[in-house]
This record gives C-alpha cells, sequence and structure tokens, in this order.
C-alpha cells in the first residue's frame, strides 16, 4: 500500500510504486477530472500540482511522491489562484471541447502562484507544455492575464 | 443536479424513441442550465404521459420544465448553446431555465436535412437545422397560445409570449406553459408556423455564455473516457502495425504474469489487454510477443503513394464543372501552370480514442462519444448480433472531433473486445495507436492552370487528385466518378472566369484509410486556388489584394470581406526585412472569409506567424462569440497543419507516434488573431471548419512576401525557406 496525500485527504492506494499518478487517480480513486492525453509528458493533458507546482501525472510514479501534496483540477478551486483562473476562463469563455482545459487551468494556476503578474514571455513559459487542439490559446493567455489582476 | 422527475416520468413521448434516456448529473454549477450525462431509466413509465412534446425536439411537463433535445454532439463547437438559442428563442422560452438532453439515435427524428443522416459534421448543424428549428419552436409555442387562447376564450392574435409564459395584456392574465400543456397536448401542430422577424430576436446574436463550459474547468464533465460503469475493467490495443495486417502469433506468457493484468483478447487484426487499470493494461500489451502477418502492404511508403498520386494526376479526370471553352481559353494569353501537394494528416484529438462497452447475452451498452449516433449502435448491433433496440448507445460530450468522430472503427473494436470480457470494458487507445491508426486526411494533389491576358484570367482548369471519402463513407455522394466533397470549394471558386474546367481524379493511397478531417474538401481547394490567384497576381505585377478584388464583382459578400481584411491588417503598410503579409479568400460552407497573415522567415528558415487578421461574413449568426472562437480556433487548426502536419507511411506503417513527432502549434509560437465579424441578414452559414481553410493559403502567401520562395507544398519546408535546398 502507497499513501498519498490528495486533495487535502490521506488516500491508501494498492497499486505498484512504478505505476503513474494519472492511473491511480483515474482509474483506481475515479478522479477523472485529470486527462491521459499522450503519456510521454508531451501535452500537459494530466497536469496536476504537487506542492503546488505543475506535474505532469504521466510520468510521475506514485512511489516518487512520499508526502507532498497533490492538488487536481477537482479541488484546485479551493485554493485563490485556481478559483481566479476557473472564473477568468469562464469570463472571457476560453474552453472549446474542454478536454485539455484540466490541464490548462493546472499549468495556469501554479505559474499565478509562482509569479503573481506574468507577462507573455512567462506565460509562454509556463504554459508552453500545455497543447489545446481547438486552438483556444489566444484566449488562455487573455485570461491569465485577467485572472492575474484579481490578484 | 440530477434530475429525479426527468428520470422516473421517462413518459413514452413519441414515436420511435422507446427507450429515453436523461441527462442527469448537471454541469451548470454556474447557472441553472442543466446539462449532463446519461443516466439511463430503469425503462418507461407507466404514467399517462404528463408532458407536452409537440415534436421531437421539445419537451415542456407540468412542473415548468422544459427540456430541449439536441440532435447535433457538443464537441466544443458550442452548438448546445446555439441549438438552445434557437429553439427558446422561437418558443419565448426562459433561457435560464431549460435543460437539455442529447439526441438518441434516431435516423428518423434527428436526420441531418443536409445528409439525411443523424450526423454532427461539415459545418452543417446550423446551417441545416435553423429553419426547421425554429418552425419546430414557432409550432410549439402557437400550440400554446392557442391552448390559452381556448382557456381565457379570446383571440389568441391578442396573446403574447415571453419567458415560457402566455400573457394576454387586454384582461391583465397570464399562464405558465406548464398550466397549458394539458391543453396544448390534443391540438395539431400548426403546419406553417409564423417565424419571428429578426429584429425581434431576444437570444439570437446576443453573446450568450455557454451551457457546456462549466463542468469543463472543475473536472466534473464526464467525456466517454472518464464513465466508470460499476465494475469497469480497463483495456488497451494493438492493432497490426502494417495498414490491412493480421495477428498471426501471441506469446502472452509474460503479460500474464503482471500484476493487474485480466485477459489476453486476441482478435483478427488486433489486440487487446485487458487490466484493472489502463496502467496494467499498457504493461501487459508491452509484454505480449505478437508475431504479425503484415501481409502485402508491407513495403509500401510515402514515395509509394506520392508515385501513385502523381502519375494518376497527369490523367484527364472527370468533369465536375465545364463553363465556356476552358481549352481554347487557354491557348489564349500567357500560360502559368503549377501543382500543390498537401499530405496526409492525423485527426490528433486531445481525448484519445475510446469507448466503453458492456456486452451480455441479451443486451449491448455503449458509452462512447461520436459524431454519427446511429452508426455505433448498427454496429454494435452488427458486432454482437443483438437486435438494434438491445443496443443502447450513450454518447457523451467529446474531447475533440475533426472528423475522427465520424468513424465507427473504434466502437466496433471495444465491442469486439467486450464480448469475450465479462462486465463492462473501457477500451482507451494510447497516443501512439491513435496517431498509427487514424483514417488520415487525404492526400491531395491538384493541377492548375491558367492563362491571362491585359492583366485578366482568360481561362481557369483545375485538377484534383486524391482518395474519395465519400465512396467509402456516403456513397450517393460519390456518383459518377465525382466526389462531392472534394471538388467543394473548386468547382464554387469564387472568381469571374469566363472559361472554368474542374476535373477530378479518384486516386486511394493503397492500404491508408482516408477519412473527413476539418475543413474536409475545401481544405485542399481553398490552398490551391489561393496559392495560385497568387502567383497569377504576381505573374502580372499586381497587388494580390487588387487583384482578386477585381475578379470578385459577382461575390459582394466575399469582396467586402476582403477590403475589411486588408483594412485592418493595414494591408500595404511597410513591414521589415523577412517579413511578409499574405492573403486568402473562400467561399465555402455558406461563409465569406478573406483572411490576411502576417509573418517573418530567419535566415535559417524558421517561421514567426505574427498576426492572421479574418473578416467573416457568415450571415445570420447565432451566438457571435461561439463564430469567434471557432475561427480563432480553426485557424489555429490551419496554421498547425501549415507548419507541421505530416503523416509518413514507412513500410506500411506510420512512422510519427505520437505529439513529440507529430507537432501542434503551442501556445508560445501563436500569433494575434483578429476576427471581425460583418454584420448580415443572410442565411446563416457554417464556420467550424472554415479557418482551418482559411490560415494554410494566407500563410503560404504571407512567405512569399518575406521571402520570394513559392511553397507549393505542406507542410512548410524551413530547408526551402532558408534555401539550403530548391523550392
Amino acid at each position: 500500500m502507497i499513501n498519498l496525500r490528495i486533495n487535502g485527504e490521506l488516500k491508501s492506494v494498492d497499486a505498484p510504486a512504478d505505476m503513474p499518478l494519472l492511473w491511480v487517480l483515474r482509474d483506481v480513486l475515479g478522479l477523472t477530472g485529470t486527462k491521459f492525453g499522450c503519456g510521454i509528458a508531451q501535452c500537459g493533458a494530466c497536469t496536476v500540482h504537487v506542492d503546488g507546482n505543475a506535474v505532469r501525472s504521466c510520468v510521475l510514479p506514485i512511489g516518487a511522491i512520499g508526502e507532498r501534496a497533490i492538488t487536481t483540477i477537482e479541488a484546485v478551486g479551493t485554493t485563490p489562484d485556481g478559483a481566479r483562473v476557473q472564473k477568468a476562463w469562464l469570463d472571457l469563455e476560453v474552453v472549446q471541447c474542454g478536454y485539455c482545459q484540466s490541464g490548462q487551468i493546472m499549468s495556469a494556476s501554479a505559474l499565478l502562484r509562482a509569479t503573481p503578474h506574468p507577462d507573455d514571455a512567462d506565460i509562454d513559459a509556463a504554459m508552453a507544455g500545455n497543447i489545446c487542439r481547438c486552438g483556444t490559446y489566444v484566449r488562455i493567455r487573455a485570461a491569465i492575464k485577467k485572472a492575474a489582476q484579481a490578484v | 443536479m440530477i434530475d429525479p422527475a426527468a428520470r422516473q416520468a421517462a413518459p413514452d413521448l413519441d414515436h420511435a424513441v422507446s427507450r429515453r434516456v436523461f441527462l442527469g448529473a448537471g454541469l451548470g454549477v454556474s447557472g441553472a442550465l442543466l446539462v449532463g450525462f446519461y443516466v439511463p431509466t430503469s425503462g418507461a413509465s407507466t404514467v399517462k404521459s404528463a408532458v407536452f412534446a409537440p415534436n421531437a425536439f421539445i419537451r415542456i411537463d407540468r412542473e415548468g420544465k422544459i427540456v430541449l433535445i439536441m440532435p447535433q454532439v457538443e464537441m466544443g463547437q458550442g452548438i448546445y448553446t446555439a441549438v438552445a438559442m434557437i429553439l427558446a428563442e422561437e418558443l419565448d422560452a426562459a433561457f435560464d431555465q431549460v435543460m437539455l438532453e442529447a439526441a438518441p439515435p434516431n435516423d428518423k427524428l434527428y436526420a441531418n436535412p443536409v445528409f439525411g443522416i443523424q450526423v454532427t459534421g461539415n459545418s452543417n448543424s446550423i446551417r441545416a437545422f435553423w429553419m426547421p428549428l425554429r418552425k419546430a419552436a414557432a409550432g410549439a409555442r402557437a400550440m400554446l397560445v392557442q391552448a390559452a387562447s381556448q382557456i381565457w376564450k379570446v383571440d389568441p392574435a391578442g396573446i403574447r409570449t415571453e419567458n415560457s409564459t402566455a400573457i394576454h395584456d387586454a384582461s391583465g392574465r397570464h399562464l405558465a406553459y406548464a398550466a397549458l400543456i394539458d391543453r396544448a397536448d390534443g391540438l395539431a401542430p400548426p403546419k406553417d408556423p409564423v417565424l419571428k422577424d429578426p429584429k425581434d430576436f431576444k437570444l439570437i446574436g446576443k453573446p450568450l455564455k455557454r451551457v457546456d463550459t462549466p463542468g469543463k474547468v472543475n473536472g466534473q464533465v464526464v467525456y466517454s473516457i472518464d464513465v466508470m460503469p460499476p465494475g469497469v475493467k480497463f483495456a488497451t490495443i494493438a492493432a497490426c502495425p502494417v495498414f490491412g495486417g493480421k495477428v498471426g502469433h501471441i506469446d502472452d506468457s509474460k503479460a500474464k504474469t503482471l500484476p493487474g493484468v485480466r485477459q489476453v483478447v486476441q482478435l483478427d487484426d488486433f489486440v487487446a489487454v485487458v487490466g484493472d487499470h489502463m496502467w496494467a493494461a499498457k504493461q501487459g500489451l508491452a509484454a505480449l510477443d505478437i508475431t504479425w502477418k503484415e501481409g502485402s502492404n508491407a513495403a509500401i511508403s510515402s514515395a509509394d503513394i506520392w508515385k501513385k498520386i502523381r502519375t494518376a494526376s497527369e490523367q484527364e479526370g472527370v468533369v465536375a464543372k465545364n463553363v465556356g471553352d476552358a481549352a481554347k481559353g487557354l491557348t489564349q494569353g500567357e500560360l502559368h501552370e503549377a501543382i500543390y501537394e498537401l499530405p496526409l494528416l492525423a485527426h490528433a484529438t486531445m481525448e484519445p480514442l475510446n469507448c466503453t462497452a458492456h456486452v451480455t447475452p441479451t443486451s449491448c451498452e455503449v458509452w462512447v462519444g461520436i459524431q454519427i449516433l446511429p452508426r455505433a449502435q448498427a454496429v454494435a448491433a452488427k458486432v454482437t448480433g443483438l437486435p438494434l433496440e438491445k443496443v443502447t448507445v450513450h454518447n457523451q460530450l467529446i474531447g475533440g472531433g475533426f472528423g475522427r468522430r465520424l468513424e465507427i472503427d473504434f466502437v466496433e473494436k471495444a465491442v469486439l473486445v467486450a464480448k469475450q470480457v465479462d462486465g463492462p470494458v473501457k477500451v482507451v487507445w494510447t497516443r501512439e495507436e491513435d496517431i498509427q491508426h487514424d483514417i488520415y486526411r487525404p492526400a491531395y494533389l491538384d493541377r492548375l492552370s491558367a492563362s491571362v491576358a491585359n492583366g485578366r484570367i482568360t481561362a481557369w482548369k483545375h485538377r484534383i487528385t486524391g482518395s474519395s471519402v465519400m465512396a467509402r463513407w456516403l456513397p450517393p455522394a460519390f456518383q459518377k466518378g465525382i466526389d462531392i466533397d472534394a471538388i467543394d470549394s473548386a468547382v464554387d471558386m469564387p472568381y469571374d472566369i469566363a472559361n472554368l474546367r474542374v476535373e477530378y481524379v479518384r486516386d486511394e493511397p493503397f492500404a491508408i484509410p482516408t477519412g473527413f478531417w476539418r475543413g474536409v474538401g475545401p481544405n485542399n481547394n481553398v490552398f490551391a486556388i489561393e496559392s495560385f490567384i497568387d502567383e497569377l497576381a504576381r505573374k502580372v505585377n499586381k497587388d494580390p489584394v487588387a487583384f482578386r478584388r477585381e475578379l470578385l464583382d459577382k461575390t459582394p459578400r466575399l469582396r467586402a470581406a476582403l477590403e475589411l481584411a486588408a483594412d485592418k491588417a493595414g494591408w500595404g503598410s511597410p513591414l521589415p526585412p523577412r517579413t511578409g503579409r499574405g492573403v486568402a479568400v473562400q467561399v465555402s460552407f455558406g461563409s465569406f472569409i478573406a483572411t490576411v497573415a502576417q509573418a517573418r522567415v530567419d535566415e535559417h528558415g524558421e517561421v514567426r506567424v505574427q498576426r492572421l487578421v479574418s473578416a467573416v461574413d457568415t450571415g445570420i449568426v447565432v451566438n457571435p462569440d461561439t463564430v469567434i472562437a471557432q475561427l480563432q480556433g480553426g485557424l489555429t487548426f490551419g496554421l498547425t497543419a501549415a507548419l507541421y502536419g505530416n503523416i509518413d507511411i514507412d513500410n506500411g506503417r506510420v512512422r510519427q507516434s505520437n505529439f513529440h513527432d507529430y507537432r501542434m502549434l503551442r501556445i508560445n509560437e501563436m500569433p494575434q488573431i483578429e476576427v471581425h465579424l460583418i454584420k448580415s441578414g443572410e442565411v446563416p452559414g457554417g464556420i467550424g471548419e472554415t479557418g482551418a481553410t482559411a490560415a494554410p493559403p494566407a500563410l503560404g502567401n504571407a512567405l512569399f512576401a518575406a521571402t520570394g520562395i513559392r511553397l507549393r507544398r505542406l507542410p512548410v519546408d524551413r530547408d526551402v525557406l532558408s534555401g539550403r535546398k530548391p523550392a
């Protein structure tokens, strides 16, 4: 059994230590808001926070996490940055199909936590790992700036 | 928010739908509008209908709940919101209180009027359903008004409606729709209901918030990949890497020892490993020792495909359009010729292909996100041998379609696996499988020739060569050797040219399956035509905008879009070195669009797209913000294809496998995008595909302006732009 701190709760998981967090979240714990997109940390759909930092859960073995706090899209709205980002996303109608947006929002809220007032280069650096096939990037950029104004 | 009343009542309203499923768990966290996921009812209620269902799109119950049924699937394009707006507009329903329900598979009730089948695609939802939905809602409204007039014994002409209420101003009386449904239920729907004058629209034309988005920002939305029926197992698959190949021998001794691996399922042309979770399934699949029977396609390469299509394009094609005398016209004036080539492309929807199925001896239940619901039901029935009514398909919100989910191969595979698994099984394709077993955008070769005299085009000949998607997908749309999709936007090209000939040559790329891809037929045609017209403008030393404008006298809506886009983009104003602007126009999917791209090319041939400006006349706009979003997204989709999109075949296999080698445009590469809507009272056009077809030629023309190098083949070749390789 491996213990994980997920969204403020301690979870005991009967899964191998090399199993990526993504599949533990989705298939073992039923937290399906975190998405599978590529499996090789190329698209960012699986992004979660580990101690507040954006991490690709598809390549993060659960045995490597230890005591650190995991936050997923289901709970990011309880953090000030996450709530601001979600609101900006809806205010500017960022979302199309929505499949990548869990990861986009997790990356954006981690960015705002580290850099409350990001410029375009900061946004590029923090968000370039998140692919959106619908092409919502122009609104993602605008929404991050709007969320930052609310800081 | 699950609506218990909806789940219990399940009224046997109509007609063809015996087993109705309701959208339950709500996404409407920030509003009253409830959209949700399928919660199957436990069968028809014995309660006599307490619901007014004047047609297949509207239901109103005694509690005042108004349910609008969505004939088109939501895959990010905003169609649920737009359809709800149209219905609520003519019904005068309170928009913030309506509930939405996805239509069940039923070609009779929910066929797209353009195709005659229940399908979402070709930017056709609003175009096809605009009048049917308005009439359905206006008819329902008229019946409610008539019911009120009978109750009040007044002239219906004195009754108006708003906010789901009938109002008789003269007597100060009003009744909610809920109070009218019993009386309305027995009335005959009017044959020709009176529609609103567009100037009276309260919803249509307003930028309303989308109804499907709140659940998409907090992880609550359930795509088909998220469905978890009790006891579900997880599977992933490997098809023979060579197209058309079969499974030979499998050694699963090692895979079966892995923790969490439950079962290995061997089928004719693919293998599935079933496990307790996707990780076990993936590990199990990797541990299989599979010998494939690769078959006759194991030597095919991209070079063979291009040799074949080039050879085919040299023969005369079937004539799709012939005006004047192009052959004669081509001898008058200076002749120009060019060949444009577009590669095979994968769809790469962000939600990898997946489908969950539960097969028992007497039933089959399928959870999937699909653009063509009835075919999913039909293929599940075929695979299981069950009658159609024993197959229930739950269509989920879709994490990207782009044409890939117009196919049912992934449903068929999931049901084949489920037949051999006890309990429900979720079959998820890895990204590698998704890229390497796509149904690809066809490779196209467009051969253009034109003659120019005194600065005017005297004749134009366009021969399109490529595989026919329609011949496989919708055979009635492939008649006398012509694929009506492949010639779209070529036979109806916008320029006024006296002698015009369009030919079509069907050429299939061996066993590589091809299908619809965002932009469909106009993909290659708009690229080829707009690149070629640009070349002609340069040949006669005319400004590309001015040259096009002169040819658009008979297409004033497009000319206006061109002028607006040029103006907004600062066309003609000076730019730094190695930076250029390019323009492209199109009349596609009933929309008139002009796009100006601005790009810079560095000395290494690297491209930085700086700005895209589109001016759009798409007729009456239902939700303007959605139209702008579709343009922004479509342009990005098209830029991605132009800059990176390419599928290569080596030894019968796809070389690319994931996002590291099948690249997507990322946020750091994005240009500024501006979309300008032109106000119009014309019938609505389609919009979802249009940006995808607009961006590539506008970019190609900008790159020429920046470098003097003409790219006639996509994706953009940096070696050519840098001069390291000849064009």
